[in-house]
């Protein structure tokens, strides 16, 4: 198999349109990426003939849609090498699944004196959460450093971790730099102090394959928004023996077993985490997202990322006037920038006029805009459909935000 | 104090002057330049107290009065909406109380083409920023 980025366009119908006249050049993929005909028909094909509740019906479309939505948390299981069903459990993006690790095993096992590690370039979904748990329980939250070039400082890192530290939450692909962590080793180090490990992976998932037995991660969460798949929908990955003994944080319907005024049995695995009627149809989209992302020759869809943005740097290192923010050496999709005496926000809406899609601002990761002393910067972010001439186009675009603003 | 929108270039000089350009370069290079001869505020102002929430870029005002005039100084770090600014001072800036009040900023913003294509985003700024000069007369 091998990969031809011309053919691949045409399975995203979004991507042949004009925004305000010119041919549409989408790089905010590490915001939502656009969705393939497969995942579209997919929901498309639910509502016209499977909708129905799940786990409820005592009839056929009910007994079906069980069926296609369960069929997709194995395709999730595959996807991940999950060792079982029942450790996947669906949320509706990483921020639901950070929260429920948070609110469900933080409020349960962390008190006073313990603490819990993110680093420095987390997006928001990974601190806010910990932080109100931390409130709640006195735990103590301490970020890991980033270095000048926005790579995790794991001599920092390793001089952070003791006995106190009960957990580690950390970014597998930084939303706001495009850092690959290191996470294998973090993980490996972590579990050595005796702490529990989750993994972001929001921004991680579309680039290549997940393997969290693998990785050994007590936890991965991460959005299917951003796997090509639809919003609404997410996965939390967690280790079967962690999950069985955590208690749920949110209650309904469907997570439980019997209920009576005076107690009430939870659910088994995976249902006990999912309170309320799920997002079915997103479910089965994922799932749609997810076979299509498969049946590509995944290490010539890297192969090509990889080309694509390379390119990129290499036209940013030239160009005059250009800052990189983050300048990791092992990087995933994203180029962030700042151009020197232009306001991202400027240079963004400069970009849209030319149908250039970006975004800018501070990418919910203020700590990290601190860290490099701006209040925010333009992102491009790439995607499987991107190609060197969107890169050409960027280019040609900033050449005018330059006329405009200089 | 005084700059020259409000007083030299008013609203109706905008909408007949953003009435020639056809093409989308045209009509932001104009607002880019507008932007540029609105006079910058002291650093002293840029304070908590004087930011306009509600925006992207970070954007202060101050408002003065003399007699029954208003005069407001503006100033933002990115230059479109600096250029917005002006945009927006071109109709307030030492005007009455009464004149502030009056004035149809929707119908204004409506025949400014470009306005219509602002973000939703970008466009709360402005009505965030109409609404802090318009509390400001009514005080
Ligand atoms: C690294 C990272 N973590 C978490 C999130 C939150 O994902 P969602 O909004 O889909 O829950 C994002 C999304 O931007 C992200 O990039």
């Amino acid at each position: 198999m091998s990969f031809d980025v011309n053919i691949i366009r045409q399975d995203f119908p979004i991507l042949a349109q004009t925004i305000n006249d010119k041919p549409l050049i989408y790089l905010d993929n590490g915001a939502t990426t656009q969705k393939p005909n497969a995942v579209i028909d997919a929901i498309c094909h639910y509502y016209r003939h499977d909708n129905s509740n799940v786990h409820r019906g005592a009839h056929t479309l009910s007994d079906r849609a069980t069926g296609y939505f369960e069929q997709a948390r194995q395709t999730v299981k595959a996807f991940i090498n999950a060792a079982s069903t029942d450790e996947i459990i669906w949320t509706k993006g990483t921020t639901e699944g950070v929260n429920l690790v948070a609110f469900s095993w933080g409020l349960e096992n962390l008190k006073a004196g313990d603490r819990v590690l993110v680093s420095q370039m987390e997006h928001h979904a990974n601190i806010v959460p910990w932080q109100m748990v931390c409130q709640r329980t006195g735990a103590e939250l301490v970020p890991i450093p980033v270095t000048e070039d926005g790579e995790l400082d794991m001599d920092a890192f390793k001089a952070l971790l003791d006995s106190r530290v009960k957990f580690v939450s950390m970014v597998q692909v930084s939303n706001a730099l495009g850092t690959v962590n290191p996470v294998k080793e973090v993980i490996e180090l972590a579990h050595q102090v005796g702490a529990k490990v989750l993994i972001d992976g929001a921004q991680a998932v579309a680039h290549w394959p997940i393997d969290v037995a693998e990785l050994d991660c007590d936890f991965y969460a991460f959005s299917g928004h951003k796997l090509y798949g639809p919003t609404g929908i997410g996965v939390l990955y967690g280790k079967q023996a962690l999950l069985d003994e955590m208690t749920p944080f949110m209650g309904g319907g469907e997570m439980i077993e019997t209920v009576t005024f005076a107690k009430t049995t939870y659910n088994k695995l995976p249902y006990k985490f999912e309170p309320g009627t799920p997002n079915i149809a997103g479910a089965i989209g994922l799932g749609a997202a997810i076979d299509y992302v498969t049946a590509l020759d995944r290490k010539a869809v890297a192969a090509h990322e990889h080309d694509v943005l390379q390119y990129a740097l290499e036209r940013a290192a030239g160009y005059e006037g250009f800052r990189l923010i983050g300048n990791a050496k092992n990087r995933a999709g994203v180029m962030s920038f700042v151009l020197d005496g232009a306001h991202p926000q400027d240079v963004g809406t400069l970009l849209d006029q030319q149908g250039v899609a970006v975004r800018t601002g501070n990418h919910c990761a203020m700590p990290i805009m601190d860290h490099f002393n701006v209040t925010g910067t333009v992102r491009a972010s790439f995607a499987l459909y991107n190609s060197r001439e969107d890169v050409d186009g960027l280019f040609n675009a900033l050449d005018k935000v330059k006329y405009f603003l200089f | 104090m005084s700059s020259v929108f409000g007083v030299d270039i008013t609203s109706e000089d905008i909408l007949e002057n953003l009435s020639f350009f056809d093409s989308w370069e045209e009509r932001y290079k104009y607002i880019i330049d507008l932007g540029k001869e609105l006079p910058a505020i002291d650093e002293s102002l840029k304070v908590d107290a004087n930011i306009v929430r509600g925006c992207q870029s970070q954007v202060w005002l101050v408002p003065t009065v003399e007699g029954d005039q208003y005069f407001f100084q503006v100033d933002s770090d990115a230059h479109i909406v600096r250029g917005l600014l002006a945009i927006i001072l071109s109709a307030f800036n030492g005007k009455t109380a009464k004149a502030i009040l009056d004035f149809d900023v929707d119908a204004y913003f409506e025949s400014i083409d470009l306005i219509r294509h602002l973000s939703p985003t970008r466009g709360n700024g402005l009505r965030a920023m109409v609404s802090r000069i318009k509390d400001a007369a009514q005080a």
